[in-house]
């Protein structure tokens, strides 16, 4: 089954919360509404074999509505065909269903993207900092996460 | 190192200082903690390897920091891996020496942002700093024995190990 087919079939099962399919060099990006990601998620897993979830993370596009992306890159290991979703979320409600009840990596990607992010998830079984120490404040690979940490003076360039 | 011929005692005997000898076994059996952080890391390993080969002048690396006299920070220091750096320096018996190894260690090096510590001097005493990114064998070597001629230049090495007074480093 080629791309478009399987983009064809989403859309014919959730034409309302798909908002967008973008094809570049090859690649397809579906973007769908954060809402329905899990019976999305579910769907691709179970009705067209994307059986891997080999990346999720997420973007920041600081100074655009919404401002972050949630991006699952899936795989099919049978077919060996590639797809990615994204999934817009406002900053305001910086909130994703998790699926890691679909995909069982996505738990420990699910909680990099938040720790490093501060995208949370709900109903994810194990939400805690990965990378960063327990007790760090803030999300650092924010674009507004100041890049020498909070307590220090920015980086004026040199001085010589 | 001030071992000298007595002259009213005779041709069998030395004479020295207790503070010299203490300095001299000190210096010339340094236990480095086996604790390597990164890059830097793969030098202090050839170092002490055949080429280089640190055993020869009785420094052994230590899988324990009870039995180590001397940490080589080797490598990143990343806030997270700081507490860990802390506890295995706590746990080295005194006394106890710091080598900074390479830029990292020294001062952050390039990684100049929130995660990294800005030079390990920031929270241990260090003794000795070496340059380089990272610094040669040779380059670990040196500062090794610059830590020696340091720890031969102390005084009152043997009352402290007593507990009579503190350890003296001479400017």
């Amino acid at each position: 089954m080629s791309d478009q087919a399987i983009v064809e079939k989403l859309k014919a099962k959730f034409s309302a919360a798909v908002l967008d399919v973008a094809e570049y060099r090859g690649e397809t990006t579906v973007t769908v509404e954060k809402e329905s990601i899990v019976e999305i998620g579910t769907f691709l897993r179970d009705d067209c074999g994307y059986n891997l979830l080999s990346d999720l993370c997420g973007v920041d596009y600081l100074g655009k509505s919404p401002r972050f992306m949630v991006v699952y890159n899936l795989y099919n290991i049978t077919t060996k065909q590639r797809l990615r979703v994204k999934v817009p979320v406002e900053e305001q409600d910086a909130k994703v269903d998790t699926v890691s009840g679909v995909w069982g990596t996505a738990n420990w990607h699910e909680r990099e993207c938040w720790d490093l992010m501060g995208i949370s998830f709900n109903d994810h079984p194990d939400l805690r900092r990965i990378l960063m120490p327990a007790d760090w404040q803030g999300h650092p690979l924010r674009k507004d996460y100041p890049l020498q940490g909070p307590d220090r003076e920015p980086y004026q360039g040199r001085l010589s | 190192m001030g071992v000298e011929q007595s002259k009213t005692l005779g041709g069998g005997f030395i004479t020295t200082s207790l503070d010299k000898l203490v300095n001299w076994s000190r210096s010339r059996s340094l236990w480095p903690m086996t604790f390597g952080l990164a890059c830097c890391a793969i030098e202090m390993m050839a170092a002490g390897a055949s080429r280089f080969d640190l055993d020869r002048m009785g420094i052994l690396f230590r899988a324990s920091p009870r039995q180590a006299d001397v940490i080589i920070i080797a490598g990143t220091v990343t806030k997270k891996m700081l507490p860990v750096i802390k506890t295995v320096y706590e746990q080295m018996p005194e006394p106890r020496y710091v080598i900074a190894m390479g830029a990292c260690a020294s001062s952050g090096g390039v990684f100049d942002t929130y995660s990294v510590v800005q030079g390990i001097d920031e929270h241990l005493p260090v003794d000795v700093y070496i340059p380089g990114c990272p610094p040669r064998p040779e380059g670990l070597l040196y500062g090794l024995m610059k830590l020696q001629e340091k720890i031969m230049k102390e005084r009152n090495s043997f009352g402290a190990a007593i507990g009579i007074g503190e350890v003296v480093n001479e400017a």
